[in-house]
């Protein structure tokens, strides 16, 4: 079977805003053959779509304690090796931002790495390295996250020196007008050399009429070049504060002395009056948009269509982000699933065929759908199967055995989720920064096993409706975009 | 000030040390695993290397296409089937084509053990390629392709393996090109699979929840039907070019840069050396010299980095850095010089220090899963590094002294020899003639 896994060139748009997760900086892996940075931030992005699988009761099993200052600290112990990974996440990401300050949370993220009284700019990843670790961040829409993943007995200097940086940034202005260049060079990379991003970050900003889940995380050209330190500055004091974050400690610790470590170094900072996050609200759409982006540079076209979703916070009906996340394990969850047997299988139309659906989302999130042409085949005739395929379902409905397979396959991945640390505190870290909270995480594998076939189908055909979609064409320059 | 000196406190003490037991499982009939038994969870994971990857091919991408094809059928079950079992099974497994090796991975609940093994089995010793699967993963395979070449940093490191390699294997990608990839006959694909996956060279790696008593006989179940070897491998040693610029005109923002040289073998006694030289150049991320003047001082790059990638017939030192065109020249200026100082004054004695805190400090951190640790067991075979390596290998590290690593700088940086590949619209750098 063929895995795509480089998001990047992989025609699976990135699920929208919520797993489109922003590195903002880079580290190298160091294994016995060192890789390129390059390769981390895909890996990582990658990540944020396969964890939208949280743990059931009795996996993570997190200990969680509030300080008087409102930082919530979570802890869960995993004792494979004699490590740990050190996060800290704020509420607040992309969707928080001003009007006409796009990209001012992703950017203040790489400014967080230059500095504060005690510890001079750049030198902040320097001395983890120091203690062999890794460092690094990233920002989406709904939160900002810091970590580093050290071994266990450099907690207390990880968590001095992220404590520190909380509430003590510093800029100078070289440093900020040099960075600001750097997010300049990373928007290029990733959006602008990329018609498939270029396309992607258009489509949501189509999908949401109103709601800032439409601006890109790296923010738009002509705003990001705008930014400026008092822009960050402003940003930093409004948002970065003990009781706007949420402490994820994962590894090789015990509970309690994460816990009074935590007191000693977080428990001290000042709490800040925090401004609601009051989004611009998304109006009811009526309407459906498409968008044809035909490049020069595009060899390989494709085809996405997006819905507004429910997320589980926003869900009025809470058995809907469930019944979502088992349509697309239906739809996509492997070489059997509903559309890679139909279109790629048996049809014999495309050379990848998906759907997705991520829960973790403060507002509404998206449900969307992506196939690419085989070779020969046209645009015209990939697109009317996929639409065929989504019309069926919504006519006949999936069967209670497929739902059963999926819930199986759902549930499994709760003990593959176990195996690594790092799921455990990303996973945890997402949830409490998009409204949810560690018993919702806790619960979901029975969320998972109460839905029914009728709950899905019922959702389906409330979700995946055309006035609330958008359809995006990919094409070469000299192929005509046809309805 | 107080805080500062605690950091300074902290920075002395001691990394700590890490065990894990690495067992050697012999089965009965004389295939040998390493092991690494964990518990905690009831997941285990398995890691295969066969000898002869894409390097010993009759036709660039079949291999890569063989590894496609070895989970799309096999033994009484067709494609969907086989498929089907795995996803109902929740059992990872697939394979994957590398330049001197064949990997196998899998991945499955303890539960559900015997069936992953035995599917295991079929689909190595008795895979299918039937028609309706083959068509389908050609198919993707030439999209992927396709894919590729609107990808600046594919192309650019394709020309570069191409320019760098000549009439060598590893000059062609491993996916193959689109002709060749149409030109694959199933009848090769069979022969490849009958001929090279065998006994001979094979290596296992096993982590989590099963013990030596358990994995023996498996490992005979498993692959004892496989023939015991495999045709000799006659596969070159490979020279690199040099000393070359090649731009690629392509009508984007940004150039992507791919810069190169002769690196060093894993098995050269100067590895370690060149390792923590190029970790001090431009492996550490955010502590290497290229990254604090490209980005960090001038904020030229998003990413720019160098790598030691060691194969069996040839060692490379590769690096890359993107940035808008009007900043090319400048940029591959500044790392010629970062090269240049590196292979002239080597590193500092803090920076030599602290690349070994770093190397030795971080390694438990990439073996955070047993997936991870499967690959570890199969790297240390396949490279020879014996089976207390994890043991000895911060030492290793530890060990490496000043003049070891101005030596591996002055052997390996060559700042007027580089070979670079440049896609995009770059200002002021041409072609070499």
């Amino acid at each position: 079977m063929i895995r795509i896994t480089n998001c990047l060139g992989s025609d699976r748009p990135l699920a929208g805003h919520r797993p489109y997760a922003y590195i903002g900086k880079t580290v190298t892996n160091e294994s016995e053959h060192d890789m390129r940075m390059w390769r981390d931030w895909a890996a990582m992005a990658a990540l944020a779509i396969t964890v939208a699988l949280p743990a059931q009761a009795q996996v993570f099993n997190p200990v969680t304690k509030t300080l008087s200052n409102g930082l919530e600290v979570v802890v869960v112990e995993n004792h494979r090796a004699p490590i740990v990974s050190h996060m800290v996440w704020y509420r607040v990401g992309a969707a928080d931002e001003t009007a006409g300050k796009s990209g001012i949370a992703h950017f203040l993220e790489h400014l967080m790495f230059k500095g504060t009284p005690e510890i001079p700019p750049g030198e902040f990843s320097k001395i983890v390295a120091r203690n062999g670790g890794r460092d690094n961040a990233f920002t989406a829409s709904d939160y900002t996250a810091y970590f580093q993943n050290i071994a266990a007995d450099r907690l207390e200097l990880v968590m001095k020196l992220e404590a520190d940086r909380m509430r003590n940034l510093t800029l100078a202005e070289n440093d900020v007008t040099s960075e600001l260049e750097v997010v300049k060079e990373e928007r290029r990379s990733r959006t602008d050399n990329d018609p498939a991003a270029l396309l992607q970050e258009r489509l949501e900003a189509a999908l949401f009429l109103n709601h800032p889940y439409r601006r890109p995380v790296i923010g738009w050209p002509g705003e990001l070049a705008g930014l400026s330190r008092t822009d960050a500055l402003d940003f930093y004091k409004r948002w970065y504060a003990p009781n706007n974050a949420i402490l994820v400690v994962a590894g090789d610790v015990d509970p309690a002395k994460v816990i009074a470590l935590a007191e000693t170094y977080y428990g001290p900072l000042k709490p800040e009056h925090l401004p609601p996050r009051i989004r611009a609200s998304e109006p009811p759409q009526a309407g459906a948009r498409q968008i044809t982006l035909a490049d020069p540079r595009v060899k390989q076209p494709s085809w996405t269509r997006l819905y507004v979703a429910p997320s589980q916070h926003s869900a009025v009906d809470k058995t809907q982000p469930q019944a979502l996340e088992v349509l697309a394990e239906v739809l996509s969850g492997g070489a059997t699933s509903r559309l890679y047997k139909a279109l790629v299988v048996d049809q014999g139309l495309a050379a990848s065929a998906h759907a997705w659906y991520d829960a973790g989302a403060l507002d509404q999130t998206t449900f969307g759908f992506a196939a690419s042409p085989r070779p020969g085949i046209s645009m015209d005739k990939l697109q009317a199967a996929m639409k065929a395929e989504i019309a069926l379902l919504l006519k006949t409905g999936i069967s209670e055995d497929e739902v059963r397979r999926a819930k199986t396959r759902l549930k499994a991945e709760v003990v593959y989720a176990r195996d690594s640390l790092h799921t455990a505190a990303r996973v945890l870290g997402e949830a409490l920064t998009t409204g949810q909270s560690v018993a919702d995480v806790e619960d979901w594998p029975n969320r998972i096993a109460a839905i029914t076939a009728d709950q899905v189908n019922a959702t389906a055909r409330a979700v995946l409706s055309d006035n609330a979609s958008v359809t995006g064409l990919l094409l070469p320059a000299a192929q005509e975009a046809r309805q | 000030m107080i805080r500062r000196l605690v950091f300074a406190l902290l920075l002395t003490l001691p990394l700590p040390a890490w065990a894990v037991t690495v067992e050697k499982v012999t089965s009965p009939g004389g295939i040998e695993a390493w092991l690494v038994q964990d518990h905690a969870n009831p997941i285990i994971a398995m890691e295969v290397a066969f000898a002869g990857g894409a390097a010993v091919e009759t036709k660039p991408g079949l291999v890569n296409m063989m590894a496609s094809l070895l989970d799309e059928g096999a033994g009484p079950y067709d494609s969907q089937s086989f498929q089907g079992k795995l996803e109902d099974l929740s059992i990872g497994l697939s394979f994957h084509a590398g330049r001197d090796d064949l990997r196998g991975s899998l991945k499955t609940l303890t539960d559900n053990r015997d069936t992953a093994f035995e599917l295991f089995r079929l689909a190595l010793t008795q895979p299918r390629f039937d028609k309706e699967p083959t068509e389908r993963i050609r198919g993707q395979i030439l999209a992927g392709l396709t894919r590729e070449l609107q990808n600046p940093n594919s192309v650019a490191s394709r020309l570069w393996n191409k320019a760098a390699f000549g009439a060598h294997p590893y000059a062609r990608p491993v996916n193959g090109a689109p002709d060749t990839v149409k030109a694959i006959k199933t009848a090769e694909l069979k022969a490849h699979a009958k001929t090279w996956l065998s006994r001979q060279g094979l290596i296992v790696g096993i982590v989590g929840d099963i013990t030596p008593e358990q994995l023996a006989p498996l490992l005979d179940q498993t692959f004892g039907a496989l023939p015991a070897s495999h045709p000799a491998i006659k596969v070159s040693e490979a020279t690199i070019a040099t000393g070359k610029t090649i731009v690629e005109q392509r009508d984007i923002p940004q150039s992507v840069a791919v810069f190169g040289a002769p690196g060093i073998k894993r098995d050269d006694s100067n590895w370690f050396p060149a390792y923590v030289m190029n970790y001090i150049l431009g492996g550490g991320g955010f502590s290497s010299r290229l990254t604090e003047e490209v980005r960090e001082k001038r904020g030229l790059a998003y990413s720019v980095y160098s790598y030691l990638l060691p194969m069996d017939h040839a060692g490379v030192l590769v690096g890359g850095v993107a940035t808008q065109n009007a900043r090319v020249k400048q940029s591959l200026d500044l790392i010629r010089q970062e090269l240049r100082r590196m292979a002239d004054a080597g590193p500092s004695e803090t920076e030599l220090a602290d690349a070994k805190t770093y190397l030795t400090g971080s390694f438990p951190l990439s073996l955070d899963s047993t997936a991870a640790i499967a690959n570890l067991l199969v790297v240390m075979q396949s490279d020879k590094l014996g089976i207390d390596y994890l043991q000895r290998r911060n030492a290793l590290i530890a060990a490496v002294d000043m003049d070891q690593v101005k030596t591996a700088a002055k052997r390996l940086l060559d700042a007027d020899n580089l070979l670079v590949v440049i896609v995009g619209k770059p200002e002021g750098v041409t072609s070499s003639p």
